[in-house]
């Protein structure tokens, strides 16, 4: 029962951390490595609020035993931004309002970020679809939609 | 503080030993969907195990392969993201496609494993309706060696399945599909893909070559018993028929009257019935029309198959 070394790539980085074998990667994230960009909203993977990209593909962090991801690579929400440029993701949500609160919107724009890399032309459909696993309780969804799209058709644009 | 231990399977025989070894305090996880949920959840049927024997790093246990001869192989550790997307399912197993497609949001089907979803047992797990209507075999391994079942055989209650202490599930085998043939799985449920199904049913639909009469018609129906199960009866009142509307009610009728459905918050036993009548009627007509050989592209399956939540 006593924890053990976890190896993983954050954001690029080498990480290696002491984990319980009941953490999942969402705690070890947030408490173990202090990246609290990502949320912990229902902790069942209903909200989406700590969706990451793991191994290239986006899931809920709750969901996932950190000791099950040993070795593997993940890119939170503090791996979006250059120093000085935001992600074309993030910058469409500021831009086209795509956020209220802001709880969701770390889950929200990694959803994006997920289907943008296999589809730079989705229909407005296709993204309902793909952030159907990620609630948000104050925009009605319709600006986050529109900020997808918009990022999507710039960084269709600049390919 | 509860805890578990956690024990990484090296190879099936690593796995298979380590569940042996740890008998009813072990339980074997793979995407930790359904565990990590189980495990936290307090009263009635919360999982506890002292071991968590890992299985998820088991190499050659997620692979999809389709053969005209062999038909599709599922490793049990295939994700249902990678069903979903896979050309050769979407292509000849629409049913099993749309019920990828229905289950959970991509985030949890890029975790979730359709070996975890057949073990896991739920009536309501949303890729066994399709997997019962396309005659899928299990594949078993445990310590006395490997053994087949077909998948009719494997669900035996609610969370119980057939396997024994030590025994894994690693492939599901799906035969090819004859020419003409059409499916579709479709879900009902509060709030689209991301709640339980109060109701899913698939069914599956062979033409004889004149395109009219029904060679072979199966019918599988989740979250209206203690098993997903396949709707015997329904199925005989098509077979050798002509597809007519009135053939396909008396189907949908006799799929109702199969249905032993429970009250639940989801929704009552009599609306689950009514639902089931419906939704039989329904994947018929469909799938009587994919056989036929109309052209429904994935995206109208989708938009069948489950309701977006918003």
């Amino acid at each position: 029962m006593n924890k053990q070394s976890l190896s993983i790539k954050v954001n690029g980085r080498e990480r290696q951390t002491l984990v319980a074998p009941y953490y999942s990667l969402l705690d070890t994230l947030r408490d173990e490595l202090q990246l609290t960009g990502t949320k912990k909203g229902c902790d069942e993977g209903d909200c989406g609020a700590c969706t990451v990209i793991l191994d290239g593909n986006p899931v809920t962090s709750c969901l996932v035993l950190a000791l099950s991801a040993q070795g593997s690579e993940v890119t939170t929400v503090e791996g979006l931004a250059s120093p000085d440029t935001l992600h074309p993701v993030q910058q469409a949500f500021i831009e086209r309002g795509g956020l209220q609160c802001g709880y969701c919107t770390p889950g929200l724009i990694m959803a994006a970020v997920g289907l943008l890399q296999d589809n730079l032309q989705p229909s407005a459909e296709e993204v309902k679809f793909a952030i159907g696993n990620n609630l948000c309780r104050c925009t009605g969804y319709t600006k986050v939609v529109e900020a997808i799209l918009l990022a999507a058709e710039r960084m269709a644009a600049a390919e | 503080m509860l805890r578990f231990d956690f024990l990484n399977a090296r190879n099936l025989r690593h796995a298979i030993s380590l569940l042996e070894r740890h008998g009813d305090e072990a339980r074997a996880v793979a995407g930790s969907t359904d565990f990590l949920v189980r495990w936290r959840q307090s009263g009635p049927g919360r999982w506890r195990p002292a071991f968590v024997v890992n299985i998820k790093g088991l190499s050659g246990l997620g692979r999809i392969t389709y053969s005209p001869q062999n038909g599709l192989r599922l490793g049990a550790l295939a994700t249902v993201q990678a069903i979903e997307t896979n050309a050769q399912v979407r292509r000849r197993y629409q049913a099993l496609a749309t019920g990828a497609t229905s289950f959970a949001g991509v985030q949890v089907r890029n975790l979730a494993t359709v070996g975890g979803n057949v073990c896991n047992a739920s009536p309501a797990g949303d890729t066994l309706p399709a997997l019962l209507a396309f005659d899928a075999q299990c594949a078993i391994v445990g310590p006395e060696g490997p053994r087949m079942l077909p998948l009719t055989e494997f669900f035996q209650g609610p969370g119980r399945t057939a396997l024994q202490q030590g025994e894994l599930l690693t492939q599901l085998t799906l035969p090819p599909p004859t020419p003409r043939t059409g499916s579709i799985y479709i879900k009902h449920s509060p709030r689209g893909a991301m709640d339980i199904a109060t109701v899913g049913v698939a069914s599956v639909i062979t033409l004889e070559e004149d395109g009219a009469t029904c060679k072979d018609a199966r019918i599988a129906l989740g979250a209206v018993g203690p098993v997903p199960f396949r709707a015997s009866e329904a199925e005989n009142l098509l077979k050798g028929r002509e597809l007519s509307p009135d053939a396909l009610g008396q189907a949908a009728e006799a799929a109702r009257n199969a249905a032993t459905p429970i009250d639940d918050v989801r929704g009552t036993a009599a609306y689950r019935k009514d639902m089931v009548e419906a939704l039989t009627r329904r994947t018929l007509q469909h799938a009587l029309r994919i056989a036929g050989g109309q052209r429904v592209p994935f995206e109208e399956q989708r938009r069948l198959a489950v309701q977006t939540a918003f």
